[in-house]
């Protein structure tokens, strides 16, 4: 182990079945680690609650984009056929809501859609290419069947002997490897 | 039962074998398995069938772009548009391939928000179809202003003012259809990728060549199946779907609007807007139905795309194809009811006037066709399925053809009456649209994986903590 010349990244644990990591993930939620996390090939059922995460704030981004694409609609529609310009069409009104929302409510979807897609990308800080799980030849399977918790050597609860022997022995993982930064 | 009293065990007894549903994925399939068929579909060599399959449809798409340039060169007139028909074989091949996208939101949206987890296995394929129709719908509206750059120009359509500062003016429901389809297809387009992500991980991790690695590497954005981010996808995943449940209601409403809101008989109809997303529905899912068959014996996917899958399908044409036959039989209803002579003769027309012989055919493709599948033997048999939904094509196509030119090309005035007559520009357009389309589908089974990997792990029952196939040793 090279721990030596480079400072560890963090450990990862292997786990075979989602029942396995279910556990285990409880259980590192007990012991107190705030700066872990488990990666698993699909979303697992109850894992938030089993991490003891909140609840994901990304709605309020859509909220956002909503609000701003309804009130730009119809803004935009009174600016442009009532004020800017304003032109008698079929002696229909220069400006009513009725009209203008099929466009403001399509601007609406429009824009919390994009909210959140880049409220989704903002939370989870994505893209990021660099990653150092990716060093590890084991991780590749976590988009496949295998199932990882990685403690991070960051967080204040961290012993790079104390924590592997908590997830070989009281997490049951297969097997425990520490990932270098 | 009388084990579980012995026992003491506190949960439930099992359910009678009648109902226990069938699993998703058939013969208890791993995870790794999943993997293995469904991205080995983009990763195996290039499948001999593939290749024609795809110099056909290149060479439809060529055609179509030739043609695209014949007209923009000479003019609208080479499609055998002309007073009083002057929105013909456009049109209807717009809303015809608007309307075959609704099933893939239909599937990836609506049926995600009823939990119906059969989805999993048809929604990547039918998102994927749904963009690349709203790709062959937009191209008719937007050549058949003929000087294109007119009409994208500022003033027009582009919120933006023209040379005369005049804005466009948004009283329009041709306005209106801008904003819902050009949304329409950002929306799906957005959903379709926030599907990918997990699943262009997945293959940038089995990936062998750095060429694949690295184009897969960029578009998963780094994607590590992280918990924490699934929390934030799983919850954009669900806004995106309660987003585009709407939008697809909206999308075609708007579409109908585009006749509703005139006062032309037989357009101006206020059942259109429930009625054309039913017909939307319905040709989609005649359209999934029509691309999955083939995809699912060709790339051997049976046990993933089942057939209890096509029955649902095929159920879902029923209801869909009943609606429209009750809508064509209301709208001759309130034609005779509402009393109005010109809306009346319309729909006479529509019967036994010159155009006969489009309108019988959209009655026997469109409502005696699903009727078939009342019967369990029909809906199970892959290739009648597979005939009824070319079936289904063929009518909703008659079903838009019907509507737009029957109406027009008698109006008010007698004298002015005409007969439509398409030109060969027309009829080879479509055609190439259908290149088009085909071509985008092709490229997409060729470089994406098919199915939703991720998404069909997680309806697994290996996937739930608490099932003994996921690993669950007793309760807790």
């Amino acid at each position: 182990m090279s721990s030596n010349l480079s400072k560890p990244y963090g450990l990862l644990a292997e786990f075979h079945t989602a029942a396995d990591i279910f556990e285990a993930a409880m259980r590192c939620r007990d012991a107190g680690f705030t700066k872990w996390d488990v990666y698993t090939p699909f979303p697992i059922h109850g894992m938030d609650e089993a991490m003891g995460l909140r609840k994901s704030p990304v709605g309020w981004f859509t909220f956002c984009g909503g609000f701003t694409g309804f009130f730009t609609g119809m803004t935009m529609i009174w600016y442009m056929n009532q004020f800017d310009y304003p032109l008698v069409v079929g002696g229909k009104p220069l400006f009513t809501p009725l009209f203008a929302f099929p466009v403001s409510y399509e601007m609406t979807i429009l824009l919390s859609a994009f909210g959140t897609l880049f409220g989704m990308f903002f939370l989870n800080q994505l893209p990021r290419f660099h990653n150092p799980l990716f060093k590890n030849d084991r991780f590749k399977k976590s988009t496949d069947d295998r199932f990882f918790i990685c403690i991070e050597a960051g967080d204040p609860r961290f012993g790079l002997e104390k924590t592997r022997a908590f997830l070989t022995e009281e997490c049951h993982a297969s097997v425990v490897e520490s990932v270098e930064d | 039962m009388a084990n579980s009293a012995k026992s003491g065990a506190v949960h439930a007894p099992e359910p009678p074998a009648a109902l226990v549903r069938e699993p998703l994925v058939l013969n208890n399939r791993p995870l790794g398995w999943i993997t293995d068929a469904i991205a080995g579909v983009c990763e195996k060599p290039t499948p001999v069938w593939w290749w024609p399959a795809f110099i056909i449809s290149f060479g439809g798409m060529v055609t179509m772009f030739s043609l695209i340039a014949y007209l923009v060169s000479t003019g609208v007139g080479v499609w055998g548009l002309n007073q009083p028909a002057d929105w013909a074989w456009d049109i209807t091949n717009f809303v015809f391939w608007i309307g075959i996208g609704h099933a893939g939101t239909l599937i990836s949206a609506v049926l995600f928000l009823l939990r119906q987890k059969w989805r999993t296995s048809v929604n990547r394929a039918a998102e994927a179809m749904t963009i690349f129709a709203v790709v062959c719908a937009g191209i008719f509206p937007v050549f058949h202003t003929g000087r294109v750059w007119f009409a994208l120009l500022p003033g027009y359509l582009f919120p933006a003012p023209n040379a005369n500062a005049i804005w466009p003016q948004f009283r329009s429901p041709l306005l209106w259809d801008v904003f819902a389809v050009s949304t329409y297809g950002t929306v799906s387009l957005l959903f379709w990728y926030v599907g990918l992500i997990p699943d262009l991980a997945t293959l940038r991790d089995r990936a062998k060549g750095w060429l694949r690695r690295a184009l897969y590497g960029i578009f998963s954005l780094g994607w590590t199946g992280s918990n924490r981010h699934w929390s934030n996808y799983e919850k954009a995943y669900l806004l995106l779907a309660g987003l585009s449940t709407p939008l697809v209601l909206s999308v075609h409403s708007i579409v109908s609007f585009d006749f509703a809101v005139s006062v032309v008989p037989g357009w101006h109809t206020t059942i259109f807007p429930p009625y054309f997303v039913a017909g939307a529905i319905f040709s989609g899912f005649g359209m999934v139905l029509t691309l999955l068959i083939p995809l699912r014996s060709l790339f051997k996917l049976h046990d993933v795309i089942t057939l209890r899958h096509v029955e649902l399908m095929c159920k879902v044409l029923l209801a869909t194809g009943s609606i429209v036959g009750y809508a064509y039989g209301m709208e001759f209803f309130i034609a005779w009811y509402g009393g109005s002579p010109y809306e009346l003769y319309a729909f006479k027309n529509r019967a036994f006037g010159p155009y006969w012989w489009s309108y019988w055919a959209m009655i026997s493709c469109n409502v005696i066709s699903p009727h078939f599948f009342w019967f369990k033997k029909l809906r199970t048999s892959v290739v009648f399925v597979w005939i009824v939904s070319i079936f289904v094509n063929i009518g909703m196509w008659f079903e838009r053809f019907v509507i737009i030119v029957t109406s027009l090309h008698r109006d008010y005035l007698p004298s002015s009456w005409g007969y439509f007559t398409p030109s060969w520009v027309d009829v080879m357009t479509f055609v190439g649209s259908f290149g088009l389309f085909m071509t985008l589908f092709l490229l997409f089974i060729r470089f994406l994986p098919v199915i939703a990997i991720s998404e069909v792990k997680g309806v697994t029952p290996q996937a739930d903590p608490h099932h003994p196939l996921g690993g669950a040793k007793g309760h807790h």
